[in-house]
């Protein structure tokens, strides 16, 4: 009796549409998110994050209406990020049926904006997304650092000592993307993955890249991920929820 | 008609809870009103309560006394079925050690205790704090509440801080991480669980369904 590692696929969304991009740019249409999140869920996805893409650079004042619609509809946890940027706005969406929120730009401009958040509304609903690509020349030792604005700008934070920080903030949980790997379909970047994995507490959602389903079972079992979010693999029908469920089972993998 | 009232102190997922009430009263074809409130003539009109709860202990206790949520809470549960949930169970014990040690409403003998930093799975690999995810509860009593229910079924947990009674009589389920902790209370009116059952899909969906037939009684 233990518990299972999660699968969590991610919805993007772009004005009330999925939509996802290979490294944040060329951008395909995928479909309607309540009907998406919905048939992930029946297939048996552990939980729905949700990431208004464009959040940093846009109003977004329908993603409420789209988590609502969402909520009422799927009964596991659904997180929401983007554009989270004020005490209000976590309310909000947690009113709204969001369970959790995650926090990206926000907190690299105000990092007390988590330790706030975390006080305010617990760290089991604060995850802080982190966007990182790795800077290292080849040769040297590898270091990542923060990007912000969906992998626009750099901010020179070295992120292992970013994800600690944020977990002696309050994080509840890092939702950690490679950007060097995001739409790529060539795997986790574990190296990365296992650096902050060991390095925090609290549980690690690898993310960005996941191709094959054997990336999903390395995140976990090299990477030491304790949730894969994948996109590309799951909205295109290269493979199901189940498939890949039952792949991770065979492998020795804890599953709902 | 049944009439549920959803305890609004502020802090809760309030929009899920609702929502996942209205859906299976609507699959059992009950006729269902679903309030959530915090004044307290919807409360004592509701015929069952449900006390839900996301965030941290001392926040949540300080609504909880400004709106005199407590003492509603000790007068209706004499009269009516209750369900609380993760911190709406913790804020039933009698203390926390959350935000630096929280007194809480004292319905149950005991307290909320932090899981320890250093917790290891049987293969010596670290557990991560929070418990967040899908885990099984072990029924350790039989229960209306868990009609329909398999025993070790999963339900979606997320949670640094757990419930320790002082007696097992009233633990009605358990889970393990790695230890046994209680993951679900029982007494007379009252059934509180750790975990979120409006977002642990069938299984969770099942329990609110016996909620809403639930009498309040043990068997």
């Amino acid at each position: 009796m233990s518990l299972a590692k999660r699968i969590i696929p991610c919805l993007d969304c772009d004005n009330g549409r999925v939509v996802k991009g290979v490294k944040f740019v060329d951008i395909r249409d995928a479909g309607d998110p309540v009907e998406i999140s919905k048939r992930y869920c029946d297939q048996g996805a552990d939980e729905i994050t949700f990431l208004d893409i464009t959040a940093s650079s846009q109003d977004r004042s329908t993603t409420i209406h789209t988590v609502e619609a969402i909520a009422s509809q799927v009964f596991i946890p659904l997180t929401v990020g983007g554009g989270i940027r004020k005490l209000q706005d976590i309310r909000n969406m947690l009113n709204a049926g969001a369970d959790k929120v995650g926090i990206n730009t926000s907190a690299v401009l105000n990092p007390e904006f988590v330790r706030e958040a975390a006080e305010r509304f617990g760290s089991q609903c604060i995850v802080v997304a982190i966007d990182a690509k790795c800077v290292s020349k080849p040769g040297e030792p590898k270091r990542w650092e923060i990007f912000t604005h969906g992998g626009r700008n750099p901010t020179g934070l070295e992120a292992i000592a970013w994800a600690k920080k944020m977990v002696s903030y309050g994080a509840g949980e890092i939702l950690l993307t490679s950007m060097d790997r995001d739409g790529t379909k060539s795997g986790f970047d574990l190296e990365l993955n296992l650096a902050i994995s060991s390095a925090v507490p609290v549980p690690v959602i690898a993310s960005g890249g996941v191709g094959t389903l054997q990336d999903l079972v390395d995140g976990i079992q090299i990477g030491k991920a304790d949730a894969v979010l994948a996109a590309s693999i799951f909205h295109f029908g290269q493979f199901t929820i189940p498939q890949a469920k039952q792949y991770m089972r065979e492998h020795g993998i804890e599953m709902r | 008609m049944t009439h549920v009232a959803v305890i609004d102190y502020g802090m809760g997922n309030l929009h899920s809870v609702a929502k996942a009430l209205e859906f299976v009263g609507k699959r059992a074809g009950k006729s269902l009103k679903v309030s959530v409130t915090s004044d307290p003539l919807v409360l004592q009109e509701a015929d069952r309560l449900v006390f839900p709860g996301v965030g941290a202990m001392r926040d949540c206790m300080a609504e909880i006394r400004h709106l005199c949520i407590d003492e509603i809470l000790r007068e209706q549960v004499r009269k009516k079925p209750v369900l609380a949930i993760c911190v709406g169970m913790q804020a039933l014990m009698q203390s926390s050690e959350e935000n630096g040690g929280v007194d809480c409403i004292g319905l149950f003998a005991g307290k909320v205790l932090r899981f320890a930093d250093d917790l290891v799975d049987a293969q010596g690999a670290a557990l991560k704090v929070p418990h967040m995810g899908w885990n099984q509860v072990r029924q350790t009593q039989a229960h209306p509440m868990w009609q329909g229910i398999g025993d070790n079924g999963r339900f979606y947990f997320v949670h640094s801080y757990y419930v320790a009674p002082h007696s097992t009589i009233e633990v009605a389920g358990e889970t393990d991480y790695p230890q046994p902790f209680c993951s679900a209370l029982a007494h007379k009116n009252i059934f509180a669980v750790q975990f979120h059952p409006e977002k642990s899909q069938e299984n969770g969906l099942q329990l609110l369904q016996n909620f809403l037939s639930w009498n309040g009684q043990a068997s």
